[in-house]
Parts: structure tokens; C-alpha cells; sequence
């Protein structure tokens, strides 16, 4: 088993979408529990919206602070998902369950696991 | 090393390189290292077989030596956490007396494992056709570098970087499940294709080079069959490769320019190779499962049975492009559509069927649209018309021999 990080990426929606996005809540509930049924779920959580968001870099020893998310994109990280799955196939197929899949997008990437087995190149 | 070792040593890896790599990956969990211990396995032999002369089965020899490689190495690399278990395995099967009874239907789970998991669609396109080569085909990094265009160093770092992401994002080795598998498998006959097709649109120069490429599609279009024998797309793009490869050296002229299916010499065309393509179309065919790479085959075959254009059947080879329309509509096959039809119905019922693709702002560039359309309009009797397409066409030509017969025909149009 590994762990997969499925980061959600989505536009900030207009004040149309947001009401619509709303109506998905059940949508995302369902998928979330089934998750934490089936003893996928290691955990999830929905982010602040992104001009809350400090970036932060050290460079030659200098803390480095930016205000705002690290590149300057139309779509922005608004959550994450971490699963525990046998390989990439589980993760992806669970990250296509996503509601947000459809006009976003899920980035999947596997954690580097503590045993060491994973080259962090 | 004599003549008979030197060619049992390329026989061996040419023909069973890829299923003992596929096997090796599997029991060691670990492409790199497979791989590895697979090219040590044939060092081995280099020393080995010209002392002790060529072993019974090849084969077999070299998945022991490619194993006890293996082990050695997996001794030495101190870095994998799960190397223990993985040594126990391996040190198990090589104690294991002879072959296990079902060794052929496992050596060719093997293959379909190592060509999916090189054809995993998380992986970049290029990656996949690059891995497929190197693995699957045993062509060097050099060789396929060559064969797409791009520097060696270019190449080796995306198959560097595909293995590297195959470990460390576990995709996994194995043959996808039912409900996946039609559309995996659609990806896997995509990769072959495009290998296919980068050596079959190599011009004069590069042929060489490229044309290699075509026969290791062919080849691993062979292997699928072999595999999948119940899948009727993978018997139809084998006919289709077949089909089109038979044709490969009428397809340039003495002067390298590109000449089209009804003005080729058909003495040029291979019989066998053509043979062997309408013997797959008809197995293909038997299983009763529509799918494009079969329709494209078997409008091919309708091409090349007829002994000349005018003895062409039409009316079913536009009913088939009728059938792939529906089943993968795309500008092209609209196209091909509307000529066949201009041909079965006549230029009106053609037309008709290019209209909306005329007013298609994404193809207001897309050269073969305006002969195609010149063509339709001269034989319908609108000399102006078809003289205005001819001169678009022209303009849009990259191809000199295509231009020049373009200006040709642009020519004999009578005065309006």
C-alpha cells in the first residue's frame, strides 16, 4: 500500500457557480464517506480561499515570504485528499469520483513513504 | 565468436529478450533492475556461449543467468526496503527444479503485463511509445532517438523518467481488469500505431532510419495477436499495418515524391505482406466486433482489390466510412467520406457531405479539403468553382510532386 495525495484544482467560482457548487455537498459527502468506509481515507480537508495563501521560500539562507499561491494560475488548489491505495490505478480511480474532477482538475502524486522505499528524486 | 554463435546470440535477443525481461520484472518487482540484470544475463553470454558453445534453449538460459544476475545485484543494492523478501523469492525459484508446468501461459501474461504497463496512460505518450520500443522492441535509446528526431540524451532522460515515475507512483504490473480493459487496450493498439505510422510517413531520406520503426509495430502487432487472439481490433490494426506496409515502396517515386493509391505500380506491392493482411482482416472480421482499426483495414483491402480506380467498389467503401464515422467521427474520415460517396453517388451527394466541413474555420488550411473539394466541383461541371479550389490547394501544398500535379490538373480544366 502507499499513500496518494489528490490535490483538487478549480477556478475560484463566480457567485453563479458557487450556488451550484453548493448543490453538489451531497455529492462530495458520499464519495468522502464511502472513502473512509472502505479504510482508504487517511485524511481530507477543504482549503481557504487562495488570496489567504502565504508561499515561502528559502533562498542563500533568507526566508523569502510571497503573498499569494506560488504560481499565478487560473485554477488554485481548494483541497486534498489523502488515500492509502494498493497502486496509481486505485488513486485515480478514486480521484475521477471527485465531483470537482469534472471542472477542475485532480492532481495525483504519490507520498514518500517512511520506509525509504521511494527515491525522493 | 563464429558466424553460428554471433547468430544465435541475435536471434536470442530479437526473440526472447522481452518475454524474459517481462518475467524478471515481475518476480523482482523493479524495471530498472530487470532491466539490468537482463543486459548482464547477455554479457554472460557473450563470455559463455562461444567457450561452451550455444545452449539447447537459449531462452531458458538466459532467464537463469538474467535471475542469478538478479539476486547478486539485489545483494548489493542496499537501498530497496523490501529487498529481503524479494531475495528469498528469487533465491526460491532458482532452487525450483525445471520450468512449472503452465511456464507459457505465464511467460505471455508476462508480455501483456510489461506492454500495458508500458503503455499506462499515466504516463507522457512519448514516454510510452520510447518504453515500448526500448522494452518491448529491445531497440537501443540511440536507435529509437534516431528514429523520432530527437538528440539521445533527449531520449534517454524521458525513459529515464518514465521508469523512475513507474516505481515511485506505483503503476502497476499487471493486466487491467475487465471493465478496464477495453480502454487500455484501445491505448496499447494506439501506441503501436503511432509507431507505426512515424515509420511509414518517413520521406526517402530518413527511410532508413524510420522504416524500422514500421516493422517493430508489425512485430508487436504480431504479439498482441498471439496474446489477445479473441480481440477483433487487435487482429484488424495488424491487417491494417500489414496492408498499408505492403505498399511502402510504391508509395515514393524515383524522385521521392509521394504517389497516390490509384497511380501506384502495382508490381511493387508485396503479394505476401498483402496475403498476410486480409488473412487477419477475415479473422478479425469472424469475431464479429466492429472497431475503427478494422473498418480502416477493410477499406484498405477494398483499394487494393481492385485493379484500378474505376473498377473501385465505391458504394461499400463509402458505406464503411459511413460506419467508422459513426463510430470515431473526425474531419478526416468526413473527408474520405464525402470522395467515396462522390464516387458511388455522384459530385452532388459528395459535395452535399463537404459543405459543413467547408465552413469549418479550423480547416480553412487543411490542404487536402480543397483538392478534394476541386476535384468534386470539375467533375460536377463548376469549372469556375473547381478552378478557385484548385488554386487554394495549390497555395496550401508543402509537397512539390503533390503541387506540381495539383498545377497539372489545374491545367487540363477546359477554358469556362
Amino acid at each position: 500500500m502507499s499513500q496518494y495525495m489528490l490535490l483538487l484544482y478549480s477556478t475560484d467560482p463566480t457567485l453563479e457557480e458557487r450556488e451550484e457548487r453548493w448543490t453538489e455537498m451531497p455529492l462530495w459527502r458520499e464519495v468522502t464517506e464511502s472513502l473512509r468506509e472502505s479504510g482508504l481515507l487517511v485524511s481530507n480537508g477543504a482549503l481557504n480561499r487562495v488570496d489567504t495563501a502565504t508561499t515561502l521560500r528559502v533562498r542563500d539562507g533568507e526566508v523569502e515570504l510571497t503573498d499569494g499561491p506560488f504560481a499565478v494560475t487560473k485554477e488554485v488548489l481548494a483541497g486534498y485528499y489523502v488515500l492509502e491505495c494498493a497502486d496509481l490505478d486505485e488513486a485515480l480511480k478514486h480521484a475521477a469520483r471527485l465531483p470537482s474532477a469534472r471542472y477542475g482538475s485532480v492532481e495525483v502524486r504519490p507520498i514518500i513513504g517512511l520506509s525509504g522505499d521511494t527515491d525522493p528524486r | 565468436m563464429d558466424d553460428r554463435v554471433a547468430a544465435a546470440m541475435t536471434r536470442a535477443f530479437r526473440d526472447e529478450r522481452g518475454a524474459v525481461l517481462a518475467t524478471l520484472i515481475r518476480r523482482v518487482g523493479d524495471f530498472q533492475l530487470a532491466e539490468d540484470a537482463v543486459q548482464d544475463a547477455f554479457a554472460d553470454a557473450v563470455a559463455a556461449w562461444p567457450r561452451d558453445g550455444v545452449p539447447a534453449n537459449p531462452g531458458a538460459w538466459i532467464m537463469v543467468a538474467a535471475r542469478r544476475r538478479a539476486v547478486d545485484r539485489l545483494r548489493r543494492d542496499r537501498s530497496l526496503a523490501d529487498r529481503a523478501e524479494r531475495l528469498a523469492e528469487l533465491i526460491r525459484l532458482d532452487r525450483e527444479e525445471g520450468p512449472p508446468m503452465n511456464e507459457d501461459s505465464a511467460v505471455a501474461d508476462d508480455q501483456l503485463r510489461l506492454i500495458f504497463t508500458c503503455c499506462h496512460p499515466a504516463l507522457d505518450l512519448h514516454a510510452r511509445v520510447a518504453l515500448t520500443l526500448r522494452t518491448l522492441g529491445g531497440l537501443t535509446t540511440g536507435e529509437i532517438a534516431r528514429g523520432f528526431l530527437v538528440s539521445e540524451p533527449t531520449m534517454g532522460k524521458r525513459i529515464v523518467r518514465a521508469k523512475r515515475k513507474i516505481a515511485d507512483a506505483h503503476i502497476p504490473y499487471r493486466i487491467p481488469a475487465d471493465e478496464e480493459l477495453p480502454d487500455r487496450l484501445n491505448g496499447v493498439l494506439r501506441v503501436v500505431y503511432l509507431i507505426f505510422n512515424e515509420g511509414y510517413s518517413a520521406t526517402e531520406g530518413e527511410r532508413l532510419v524510420r522504416g524500422e520503426l514500421c516493422s517493430q509495430a508489425i512485430r508487436l502487432g504480431r504479439l498482441l495477436c498471439e496474446l489477445m487472439p479473441d480481440d477483433a481490433e487487435v487482429w484488424g490494426l495488424l491487417s491494417l499495418m500489414l496492408l498499408h506496409d505492403a505498399r511502402r515502396s510504391a508509395r515514393i517515386d524515383a524522385r521521392g515524391g509521394y504517389v497516390t493509391l490509384d497511380d501506384q505500380d502495382r508490381s511493387l506491392w508485396d503479394q505476401s505482406l498483402i496475403r498476410q493482411g486480409l488473412e487477419a482482416l477475415v479473422r478479425a472480421l469472424r469475431l464479429r466486433r466492429p472497431g475503427q482499426y478494422q473498418l480502416q483495414a477493410a477499406i484498405t483491402a477494398l483499394h487494393i482489390q481492385a485493379s484500378d480506380a474505376e473498377a473501385t467498389d465505391w458504394r461499400q467503401i463509402a458505406d464503411l466510412y459511413g460506419t467508422l464515422a459513426g463510430l470515431s467521427p473526425s474531419p478526416v474520415v468526413e473527408l474520405n467520406r464525402a470522395t467515396a460517396v462522390g464516387f458511388a453517388d455522384g459530385p452532388e451527394a459528395g459535395l452535399e457531405l463537404l459543405r459543413p466541413l467547408l465552413g469549418d474555420p479550423a480547416l480553412e488550411r487543411y490542404q487536402p479539403l480543397h483538392a478534394a473539394h476541386a476535384e468534386l466541383l470539375r467533375r460536377a461541371g463548376d469549372l469556375a468553382g473547381a478552378a478557385e479550389a484548385y488554386g487554394q490547394a495549390i497555395a496550401l501544398s508543402a509537397n512539390d510532386v503533390e503541387r506540381a500535379e495539383l498545377e497539372r490538373r489545374l491545367r487540363t480544366l477546359p477554358a469556362v
